[in-house]
């Protein structure tokens, strides 16, 4: 059993036994993490450089983490007070990186695409902790496993995706990820937000209005709007976006069902969740954030394994 | 093979201590075969039946992770092990590398007061770290070109020790 791919650029390339291997080998890296010792000596002879060319809390911590739990060696490069800033390019800082012997990229960036580039380029193995409004595959991981944790299997598993689609590159990861796992998924938002291709070239279905998509769905897995990618405004005002779209208690009793609530972070509270929704009982947002070293700690550890 | 069992596990209970109480470890994949029957055995001994028993996966303390990846099975040692005596379980000890990490494993879940080890089969040659049984099944001398298999009912259908050309 082994990974069929070298990097880890995004879910489109895994294939459904690499997801589960992924996914049962972060069970595994769970237990350890509630050890007395939450460390093993896996990745101590591995160097891994965290590459982050935008802005992180969650990711940078939890791969950080994961590394670090792994007795992995580890360096920080933020792209303000680094040499990019100076005008080197991605490949030249990369390889300066490289020839004082590192073995793995961690690697956030906001052209999509980029990792792909670097993957073609140097021989270390590439891990993809979000490109542009490509991918983010560790999320999509996560949040699989924190499905799975919750429901016992993601296979038949009804999830709609809400929000900020066509920035998002957790909502393409995720829809890569559940299709392959067969997951029912459909998006929700307003329709500037959802772009064409989601219909033609994915298959998922939308629905614009919230309250049949919560009406319909298992998990809603609510995502941030996206201001910062949004060069013309593409709804009137955050306060019509929530009451379009944002999601608050009121509106979750009014389903008479349960459904669970994942985000990926940050929150916009008060725009897509309201506090009453992120701190209730449906959510399993931190839940997600703790099973995140997990997952990175199984990629890592997975992808240092190979064979040469 | 049901006596020699039965012999190992009464050689367990014997060295059984006052101060420190025991505990049985086995150790993932094939050792939990072996530490299943000790333990079911030696709970048919003892009143209450109720020895502590864990199992230890070792797949992430390997020395040789980057010569092919192994892929991790459950750990499950949901009782403190700290000032305790462990008796390790696994069913063929050849190297000693698998007891080594072993080692390594366990002592990341406290500081026992005393870890013993109990194999199956005692491959004697090639040993390669200075690790040695407490209790032994059966030693046997092989080459290194030979494989030693034990096998299951549970999994192959019969209890039996082969030697692999």
């Amino acid at each position: 059993m082994k990974l069929s791919t070298k990097h880890l650029l995004g879910i489109k390339d895994l294939t459904k036994e690499d997801i589960q291997l992924i996914l049962s080998t972060a069970i595994n890296f769970k237990e350890v993490l509630q050890r007395p010792v939450k460390k093993v000596p896996s990745l101590r002879d591995v160097t891994i450089v965290n590459l982050f060319y935008e802005n992180s809390t969650r990711t940078r911590i939890s791969f950080e983490l994961a590394e670090k739990r792994l007795s992995a060696d580890t360096i920080n490069f933020t792209v303000s007070g680094s040499s990019a800033a100076k005008g080197e390019t991605l490949l030249d800082t990369v390889n300066n990186i490289l020839s004082m012997k590192v073995d793995m990229v961690v690697m956030r960036h906001n052209a999509s695409g980029a990792p792909h580039f670097l993957a073609k380029h140097i021989p270390a193995a590439i891990v993809n902790a979000g490109d542009g409004i490509n991918e983010h595959p560790t999320q999509a991981l996560l949040d699989a496993y924190s499905m799975q944790e919750k429901f016992g299997n993601i296979e038949g598993l009804k999830v709609a995706i809400i929000g900020d689609i066509l920035h998002s590159r957790v909502a393409l990861s995720n829809i890569y990820l559940l299709q392959k796992m067969g997951a029912e998924v459909i998006v929700c938002g307003p329709p500037t937000l959802i772009p064409t291709y989601i219909t033609e070239a994915l298959g998922v279905k939308v629905e614009y209005n919230i309250k049949k998509a919560l009406q319909w769905c298992d998990v809603a897995n609510v995502l941030r709007i996206q201001l910062e990618r949004q060069n013309q405004p593409l709804f009137s005002s955050l306060r019509e976006y929530n009451l379009a779209f944002g999601i608050n208690k009121k509106l979750l009793d009014s389903l008479h069902k349960e459904i669970v609530i994942m985000h990926p972070g940050p929150i916009n509270r008060g725009v897509e969740l309201d506090s009453d929704v992120a701190d209730g009982p449906y959510s399993i947002i931190l839940n997600q954030v703790e099973n995140g070293v997990a997952v990175r700690m199984a990629v890592l550890y997975l992808l240092a394994n190979r064979e040469q | 093979m049901g006596l020699t069992i039965k012999r190992l596990a009464h050689q367990i209970l014997e060295n059984i201590s006052q101060e420190n109480t025991t505990v049985i470890i086995g150790i993932q994949p094939r050792g939990i075969f072996l530490s299943d029957k000790i333990v079911a055995t030696i709970n048919t001994i003892i009143h209450p039946a109720t020895i502590q028993y864990g199992k230890l996966d070792i797949t992430f303390y390997r020395d040789d992770v980057r010569s092919g990846l192994h892929v991790a099975n459950k750990t499950d040692i949901n009782f403190d092990i700290e000032n305790k005596r462990v008796v390790l379980v696994d069913d063929v000890l050849w190297t000693g590398r698998t007891i080594r990490a072993a080692l390594d494993a366990l002592l990341d879940f406290g500081r026992p007061a005393k870890v013993e080890l109990c194999v199956l089969i005692d491959r004697r040659f090639n040993r390669e770290l200075p690790i040695q049984p407490d209790y032994t099944g059966r030693a046997i001398d092989t080459l290194v070109s030979e494989k030693v298999k034990v096998n299951w009912k549970e999994m192959n259908e019969v209890d039996e020790v082969i030697l692999i050309q």
